[in-house]
């Protein structure tokens, strides 16, 4: 499995996201610049996390206005998978690749720590190596993922099980909205989520919770 | 030609910081303060003189950019 990663000016977590793709998948990724109007040929499309322009107007909006992301659209309109963690969450929201906003958290204040997320929705391409319900661990740092959604969205992103990571006993760190940590859009192939799984993917880490995710994503999970 | 673009958080958004900044005004003993909601504001400068076409153009840069329109509202004024 081939997949890139988006690189933009502000983004800090592109490493990590390298290198988990690269240990999980046995091939590094392409990196893909901010004024590139094509993505190679891949199966998978990261956007890591970090302050993209630094955060300014707000976070992920500058970003999602840069000619990669047009491509990115293009790829994700034609199936390719795409994976927003954090600040690549608010990009593809900003985007209009997935619905919603992320928002100030609600404590007002940066949070990093470790959560509990639970598999809301194990039958989708990026969960299919967990188990329904199951409750994994992952880290979260940010300042503005409180997600918020208008109450038809909501509805429907709950109705067609797009939910698909949850904070789970009483973990949730911003005031997201029914304690929601990840959503896919209605073709299922493009997901965005605030926690950090790429930190948490082998033993050095201090567990490997979100190597399936990973997987799942990379086709290597059953 | 000076435009003044504001950016205000829709009715029914939870605004942390426009309470936050709520109870700040009343730690500071300020009475009589109610609901606050904190928003932006944009002044931006056009070359152009037709007003019609800065209105339209300054819409286009709100739904494009400046504003985000599943949580806020703008509003455009042209001086």
């Amino acid at each position: 499995m081939k997949s890139a990663v988006v690189l933009l000016p502000g983004l800090n977590r592109d490493r990590d996201m390298i290198a988990a793709l690269t240990k999980i998948s046995g091939h590094a990724p392409a990196t893909v610049w901010q004024t590139d109007t094509e993505i190679p040929d891949v199966d998978l499309i990261a956007i890591p996390g970090g302050f993209s322009f630094g955060d300014y107007l707000r976070c992920g909006a500058i970003a999602a206005r840069m000619p990669v992301m047009r491509a990115v659209a293009e790829k994700a309109a034609k199936g390719v998978t795409v994976i927003g963690v954090c600040n690549g969450f608010q990009i593809l929201v900003e985007a209009g690749l997935l619905p919603g906003a992320l928002m100030r958290n609600s404590s007002l204040k940066f949070v990093c720590r470790q959560v509990k997320l639970e598999i809301a929705n194990a039958n989708t391409m990026f969960t299919r190596g967990y188990q329904p319900g199951q409750i994994i661990r992952s880290p979260v740092a940010h300042h503005d993922g409180n997600y918020f959604a208008d109450p038809e969205t909501l509805a429907r992103l709950e109705g067609e099980g797009q939910v698909v990571f949850r904070y789970a006993e009483g973990t949730n760190p911003n005031g997201s909205i029914n304690d929601i940590a990840g959503i896919v859009n209605d073709k299922g192939n493009v997901l965005g989520l605030m926690p950090h799984p790429e930190n948490l993917i082998e033993a050095a880490h201090g567990g490997n919770d979100g190597r399936a995710l990973f997987e799942s994503a990379l086709g290597i999970a059953a | 030609m000076k435009a003044r673009i504001t950016v205000t958080l829709k009715n029914g958004v939870l605004d942390p910081q426009g309470k936050a900044i709520e109870h700040a005004l009343s730690g500071l003993g300020f009475d009589g303060v109610g609901q606050v909601r904190q928003g932006k504001v944009f002044d931006i400068e056009l070359t152009g003189t037709n007003k019609a076409k800065a209105e339209a153009d300054l819409k286009a840069m709100c739904d494009k950019l400046l504003a985000n329109t599943v949580i806020e509202n703008y509003a455009v004024e042209i001086a």
